[in-house]
């Protein structure tokens, strides 16, 4: 309970500071001008209440993108007994960072893994290890392992060589082969290295666990998009975990105890950050066509 | 070496070697323009391409995000594998005193300087973002296989042309004092320039064989590195097909059937082209031919290590490897390469016949192809082959297979290195020709004397 009330508070603590920022405005001159929100709504403000954004520079944002959030030490706990494939996941995450239709930061794939066994679907984000094979063949350090375990990369220094495409036993990475989506409608934009936006040609881009979104104090884009439960997101030295969808938060070590939960080809001793829950006692049936992807 | 000759006698041999050896400079006919015309062109055509490449992505090539090193890569393994006979020939052979391998280390050190510095820039064109190349240097980090990589490319390549320049130097001053006036003006202003003043003491000379002494020495080293280094590209991941302990001296193994044949082709063109059969004599092949078949045994004995050990085993990933390469996708150039590349030359040329100039070239000609594509199913059909599924990807990024532009970059390397080889033949003696004329008896005060 303890847990519970930490994050609660953070979470209060994040909305009021919002709000109070609203309510220190008092001057007013009568002016008014139109702004289009982040969210897409257009809105009037004084324009006494004009002040520049808080946008921390290139470097800064780069600096503080290496070093992580300090303390923490991030987990994710994917459900596979809740996937239904409604692949709401991907849509987010193709959303939020601006992917085409063929990148995948996430990709829920139809497994089975021996000839008679149940089918099942499977998320796949980066699976964050904690023995990261691709960060270690990155001739430039473009990408690299944070304080709080996140595998993060620095498209402004990339060099385009795909070795850690090669080394990345999960297939997690892609590449911007072309230009990438809405190109010119991101031109100029500062980059920010939490969300590896806007992406940029030549360079490799992946699951950032939505590093941006965490330092927000919010969860990350496919955990909060799941209609059904499949994920649970947290901090590992907290030991709690919230599920996206119920807003649910438990104890992570409980929840992986009394599920059994494993993780992907542990005996490649990459120790992923990325738990998964048995499919078992299956919510709903699996519909998808297993192909052949091997031959 | 055969016994000393009268001073007359020698200046005129001296005079013949010299004349027979600098053929390849004077000559210049019809064929020697077109043959320029032909590598310059297609080497125009593959730059073009990499205009193209960087102007939209690397989204031109056939390369996806599952297979993600295509044919650049399969090239850059190909070239750093040619490179290594200048370590064999002029630099191993040289220190174990074998001496029917000095006439040839000069082709040896052409091919392998022209193979690594290719090597060197067709791995920037594999690169997304090649105007970054400095981050290499700026951000570099010593855990990267690259890192090593380039490291020892670089040394590789620099102490390749320290070992073509320095035997190259009392040549140089031979050719500025006695050349004759068939040489163009031009070339004759480089010798001087680049023979350094030579005077041809017995000083100089000591330092000279010094000088290369140190330098076969460290190629040794920075040789066995340049591949091993590149195998580990490979071989540092957790790939099945890839993730075997023997990559290293499997790859060295192949890499000198590769050069060994590619030394062959050019021995054979210089001997036809500049009349230089009593220089590279059919025992040269012939010697040239033996070490093909041992080199090759060698790398037979790698391949049935490499595929028979987990064929055996069938694991998992590595069954599926392994059967896209006997039976599947790849089957027809596995045994191809195999086959032309590796059982039916070993079997030819264990007959004499075989080894005689034609034949030799003939089957060398086989075996560096098939050396090329047997680095195409290193490459590719393992990236082809995850551990997990390829799923929601459109379907040619399943499966690869090189575009027009992969194939005109691939071009202009050869044509670029074929120029390089070129040049240096068209520029310097094939032989060196002080070298040569000592074992031929004649005496060191003989070759450095002025032009009477």
């Amino acid at each position: 309970m303890k847990t519970l009330g930490s994050i609660g508070a953070a979470g209060v603590v994040g909305g009021s500071s919002f709000l109070s920022s609203c309510s220190k405005v008092q001057t007013t001159s009568g002016d008014k001008i139109r702004l289009l929100t982040s969210s897409g709504e257009l809105v009037e403000v004084d324009k006494e209440q004009l002040k520049p954004a808080d946008m921390p520079s290139l470097t800064e944002n780069q600096k503080r993108g290496r070093k992580g959030l300090p303390g923490r030490s991030w987990v994710m706990v994917i459900d596979l007994s809740k996937c239904r494939n409604a692949r709401e996941c991907m849509k987010g995450c193709q959303n939020h960072h601006q992917l085409r239709p063929e990148q995948h930061h996430i990709n829920v794939l139809q497994m089975q893994d021996a000839e008679h066994t149940a089918p099942y679907y499977m998320p796949k984000p980066c699976q964050h290890c904690d023995n990261p094979p691709c960060t270690k063949v990155c001739p430039v350090n473009a990408t690299f392992k944070r304080e709080d375990g996140i595998v993060l990369i620095d498209n402004e220094r990339c060099i385009g060589c795909r070795f850690c495409i090669a080394a990345c036993p999960y297939s997690a990475r892609v590449f911007n082969w072309f230009e990438p989506r809405d190109a010119e409608k991101y031109e100029g934009v500062t980059y920010n290295i939490e969300a590896n936006v806007p992406q940029k040609k030549g360079t490799i881009s992946k699951c950032l666990f939505s590093a941006d979104r965490l330092r927000d104090g919010k969860l990350p884009t496919c955990v909060s998009s799941c209609p059904n439960g499949v994920y649970w997101f947290g901090d590992r030295n907290e030991n709690a975990v919230t599920n996206g969808t119920t807003k649910e938060t438990t104890s992570f070590s409980k929840l992986i105890k009394e599920n059994a939960a494993y993780t992907l080809m542990e005996e490649l001793g990459t120790k992923p950050r990325v738990y998964y829950l048995p499919p078992k006692d299956r919510a709903f049936p699996f519909q998808g066509e297993i192909e052949d992807h091997h031959s | 070496m055969e016994k000393s000759k009268s001073p007359e006698e020698s200046r005129k041999l001296l005079d013949k070697i010299t004349f027979d050896l600098t053929r390849s400079i004077v000559k210049r006919d019809e064929l020697t323009n077109f043959w320029y015309f032909f590598l310059i062109m297609f080497a125009a055509v593959g730059l073009w391409g990499w205009f193209i490449q960087i102007r939209d992505g690397l989204g031109v090539t056939g390369m996806r995000d599952y297979v993600s090193w295509g044919m650049y890569i399969a090239n850059f393994v190909f070239f750093v594998a040619v490179s290594l006979i200048g370590f064999l020939l002029s630099s191993a052979l040289h220190l174990l005193k074998i001496n029917w391998a000095k006439p040839i280390s000069r082709v040896a050190e052409q091919v392998a300087i022209a193979a690594v510095a290719l090597a060197g820039i067709i791995i920037v064109m594999d690169m997304g973002r090649p105007d970054r190349l400095l981050n290499v240097f700026i951000h570099g980090r010593f855990a990267s296989p690259i890192l090593w990589d380039v490291t020892v490319v670089t040394t590789y390549l620099t102490i390749s042309i320290l070992l073509f320049y320095i035997p190259l130097i009392p040549d140089l001053a031979l050719l500025r004092d006695k050349g004759t006036d068939d040489i163009p003006k031009w070339k004759m202003k480089v010798y001087t320039l680049l023979a350094l003043g030579w005077k041809g003491s017995a000083e100089q000379y000591k330092l000279v064989y010094h000088a290369m002494r140190i330098l076969m020495l460290l190629i040794l080293p920075v040789g066995l590195s340049i591949h091993t280094v590149t195998s580990w590209l490979f071989a540092a991941t957790l790939r099945s097909g890839w993730d075997t302990t023997i990559l290293g001296p499997y790859f060295v193994a192949g890499a000198f059937v590769a050069g060994a044949a590619a030394v062959v082709i050019v021995m054979y063109a210089y001997r036809q082209r500049y009349n230089l059969k009593d220089y590279f004599e059919d025992l040269h092949f012939d010697y040239m031919g033996k070490l093909l078949v041992f080199v090759c045994l060698v790398y037979l004995y790698f391949n049935i290590n490499e595929f028979l050990v987990p064929a055996y085993k069938m694991k998992t990933a590595e069954g599926i490897h392994l059967r896209n390469l006997f039976t599947g996708n790849f089957s027809v150039m596995f045994w191809l390469a195999q086959t032309f590349g590796l059982i039916l030359p070993i079997l030819l040329m264990l007959c004499k016949y075989f080894r005689k100039p034609l034949p030799l070239t003939i089957i060398s000609v086989f075996v560096l192809i098939a050396s090329w594509v047997k680095r195409y199913i290193i490459v590719i059909p393992t990236l082809e082959h995850p551990f997990l599924p390829v799923q929601n990807v459109p379907d040619h990024f399943k499966h690869y297979s090189p575009t027009s532009i992969e194939v005109m970059i691939t071009l202009f390397s050869f044509m670029a290195a074929l120029l390089i080889i070129t040049v240096l033949a068209k520029m310097f003696p094939v032989i060196t020709i002080w070298e040569y004329a000592e074992d031929k008896g004649i005496e060191k005060e003989i070759i450095s004397e002025p032009k009477n």
